[in-house]
């Protein structure tokens, strides 16, 4: 029996097949996971089941009923909700009055405080510790994906699908969420989860199904199958490692960092990069990492402490001193901090240098255009029009890779790297590392921050943890395993 | 809808304003003897061209997601100041140096509210607006400065306002796509955050293309002034809103980040054309409101259908 249905669904835009007759099947009771590489067709598939997006051909039937595709409120009517991969809320208004918009219940005048205990009920539901009165603009990252699945949950559900849903969620709270869709599968939901992780599709999910290059490629019970099986049909190949071998030979400190301060965003910072050395910066989910790079880069004034670059002492006021000062920084926002979606691919990657671009103060097509293309080359960007393309019509590994493109068009001596190969596919994480290596190979030292262990892990030659705040330990590639690592993040020694 | 269809979608919401301009003009010049004419054309750009001058300005400052309400007031000040110069005797150069001055203090302080005091563009421009207006009444207490030279008058005779205008338009081209503080201006627009953490010194930009803007409209001042041979203090009442106008209709997204000084030009003249056709027409100046309203809104909704297109 099959409680949603999708059979040959295809939609083109403009220069990109995005699917390609593809069917899909999710049974009640069951949490079915979604696979495939960025640009496969994964966004498209659910936008579509969600009515955001108009397939040109096939159709959908929820309960055997067919689905009125390209209408999203009469689906979410029908029961079908989406928690998309950006945050849809409002800000300014709290998590009640979020979880409510658009079903606020009472006419003429709200009923607020019912609303408000149904709200509580739900986020206790979810194990969410959040103040439901407070402005949704004041919570973390996390906690405002609790509130957008409480806000789905808060309709009558059937389908609830999870766009990358851990992305932004640290260990414990990755498994409180998968506590909830536990719960969700015993009432008889059909869970969609869409994740990179391939542990978490083992911890939750029943089903996989794989697409790749906009086509369906398998369908089947997660129990029959491993993760080399799932990563050969996501690619098409296999991946015989992750992570390519590192041969670090460190050389003297490019970033010497002591008791840096940005209270109330960390207090107490100490770290080292060498020339030549990957140092991972893990920590749960607000432990102060990406501020720790804010600061470094010029972006947070830091109260108290010391930063020395190649030796030298340096207190930079803003990023473009930074960046002058030969320091890299890719942001673990993307959308909001990193592109430039309305300029084209090349302009995102020029961006910093344009000065080194032109004749007599004006910009040369002659030394942009090859420029560009070169890093772009060194990534594998892919723009279906070329690089003229907007980089928003990009999908988002390429626009990753844009952002790090950006990185290589000058010599530099200090990468920081904040989540950089978030919602990034297999293979192009494999280009991100091989890469890495390469620049540390020619001298560079990076600073990587990652929320993924494996990352840290099979990256990284020292890890640097942090705990609230504080750096609480510094491990050794050897002495870095998954629980020494958590174990200063979780209890800070 | 097929790919090529979609490209066509998109080319039309790139060159709409461009493809009505020409549609307007050939309805006008086969419609009406009038228009087709050497000496009514060349009304029609000597009449625009300072509202030209002025958008030029303004697209700087609305593609960074601003907005300079003040430039309407900077005309008024500038041609006031430049001429009260004059009528003192001052050489013809420092009496428009005197106006462009204006301009590029009045947009100077609108730039420093901004970025440093961090009021929102449309507040601190309104409020300049009727603080530069104020003064350009107390200046002269009302009354209007004549008694120019002769040489003055001549700058906005013939084709020399037309190629004042065409310069403004030919530097902010080049500034604009082929500088990097043109691409600084657009990123700005586009994500000001990114652009900061790109290294891009946003608050820099922000101060110079107000300061820009106020400079269009000192020069604006100064070629009215020149128009009327007189420095009269409420020349360039609402001359804010045509420039807001004009951009707007040319296809810049008030959003900042989205638009083209070609159609900049283009929307403005074919605002300009618009009211020269109406009133070989002789619609009436209350009607002529109404077309004009209508045609903004229009645009506007063009740039929403835009914007989702792309």
């Amino acid at each position: 029996m099959s409680l949603l249905t999708a059979s040959g669904l295809s939609k083109s835009f403009p220069g990109v097949r995005a699917l390609e007759g593809v069917d899909f099947e999710l049974r009640p009771g069951e949490v079915h996971a979604l696979l495939g590489e960025n640009g496969a067709g994964k966004s498209t598939l659910i936008k579509i089941l969600g009515g955001a997006v108009v397939p040109d051909a096939g159709s959908a039937r929820l309960e055997g009923e067919p689905l009125p595709l390209g209408d999203p409120l009469a689906v979410r009517r029908r029961g079908i909700n989406i928690v998309y991969q950006e945050l849809t809320l409002v800000p300014e208004l709290s998590a009640a009055e979020n979880i409510f918009l658009g079903r606020e219940q009472g006419r003429p005048f709200l009923r607020r405080r019912e609303m408000a205990r149904s709200a509580q009920a739900l986020l206790d539901g979810l194990g969410a510790r959040v103040a439901r009165d407070a402005p949704v603009r004041t919570l973390s990252v996390a906690q405002q994906q609790l509130v957008e699945i409480a806000r789905a949950l808060a309709n009558e559900s059937k389908v609830l699908i999870l766009d990358e849903p851990s992305a932004t969620l640290s260990g414990p709270e990755v498994e409180r969420l998968f506590a909830v869709l536990r719960g969700l599968r015993e009432r008889g939901l059909g869970v969609v989860y869409i994740s990179h992780r391939l542990e978490e599709i083992f911890a939750i999910a029943d089903r996989v199904t794989v697409l790749r290059d906009g086509r369906h490629v398998a369908s089947a019970p997660v129990a029959g199958v491993d993760r080399a099986r799932l990563i050969r049909w996501m690619v098409g190949r296999d991946l015989t490692e992750e992570f390519p071998p590192r041969a670090p030979a460190p050389g003297e400190a490019v970033l010497e960092v002591r008791g840096l301060a940005c209270p109330p965003r960390f207090s107490d910072v100490s770290l080292t990069v060498r020339r030549g050395e990957i140092v991972g910066l893990a920590g749960l989910v607000g432990s102060g990492r990406t501020s720790v790079a804010l600061a470094l880069f010029g972006a947070l004034p830091a109260v108290r402490g010391e930063v020395r670059l190649e030796g030298q002492p340096v207190r930079f006021a803003s990023p473009h001193d930074a960046i002058g000062a030969g320091m890299g920084y890719v942001t673990e926002d993307r959308r909001r901090r990193g592109l430039f979606r309305l300029l084209s691919a090349r302009a995102n990657i020029t961006i910093s240098y344009l000065w080194s671009l032109t004749r007599l103060g004006i910009l040369s097509p002659g030394r942009e255009r090859p420029a560009a293309a070169a890093a772009a080359r060194e990534f594998d960007v892919r723009a279906a029009a070329g690089l003229t393309q907007p980089a928003g019509t990009l999908s988002g590994g390429n626009q990753q890779k844009l952002l790090l493109a950006r990185l290589l068009l000058r010599p530099r001596r200090l990468l920081v790297l904040d989540e950089p190969t978030r919602g990034i596919d297999v293979g192009a994480k494999a280009e991100i590392y091989a890469l890495m290596n390469r620049l540390t190979a020619q001298g560079l030292g990076i600073l990587m921050i990652s929320s993924e262990l494996p990352e840290v892990l099979g990256m990284s030659d020292r890890v640097v943890v942090m705990h609230e705040g504080r750096t609480a330990g510094e491990l050794s590639r050897a002495q870095a395993t998954p629980e020494s690592v958590m174990e200063l993040a979780t209890v800070g020694r | 809808m097929t790919r090529r269809s979609m490209k066509a979608t998109r080319w039309l919401a790139s060159y709409a304003i461009f493809a009505a301009l020409v549609a307007e003009c050939l309805i006008l010049a086969l419609a009406t003897d009038a228009f087709f004419t050497e000496s009514n054309l060349a009304n029609v750009v000597r009449q625009n061209a300072f509202t030209a001058i002025l958008a030029a300005g303004m697209s700087l400052v609305i593609l960074t997601g601003g907005i300079d309400l003040s430039v309407g007031s900077v005309v008024g000040l500038a041609g006031v100041l430049s001429a009260d110069a004059l009528a003192r005797g001052a050489s013809l150069t420092a009496g428009v140096a005197v106006g462009l001055l204006v301009g590029l203090v009045v947009g100077s302080i609108n730039g420093l509210a901004v970025t440093k005091l961090r009021v929102p563009p449309f507040i601190v421009s309104l409020a300049m607006m009727l603080l530069v207006r104020g003064a350009a009444y107390k200046y002269t207490n009302a009354r209007t400065i004549s008694g120019l030279p002769p040489s003055f008058a001549a700058l906005s005779q013939g084709t020399l306002a037309a190629s004042i205008m065409a310069a403004v338009f030919a530097l902010t081209w080049v500034l604009l796509m082929r500088t990097p503080f043109g691409r600084h201006i657009y990123a700005t627009g586009g994500n000001p955050e990114a652009a900061w953490l790109a290294g891009i010194r946003v608050d820099r930009v922000l101060l110079a293309v107000y300061a820009l803007c106020g400079l269009c409209a000192g020069l604006a001042g100064v070629l009215v002034a020149s128009r009327l041979n007189a420095g009269y203090p409420k020349a360039g009442e609402f001359y804010e809103l045509d420039a807001v106008t004009a951009v707007v209709v040319g296809g810049t997204s008030l959003f900042g980040g989205r638009g083209s000084i070609w159609g900049t030009l283009a929307g403005a003249f074919f605002i300009g054309i618009l009211n020269n056709g109406l009133n070989l027409f002789h619609v009436e100046t209350y009607d002529q409101l109404m077309v004009k309203g209508g045609v903004l809104l229009a645009a506007a909704s063009l740039d929403r259908w835009r914007t989702e297109a792309a």
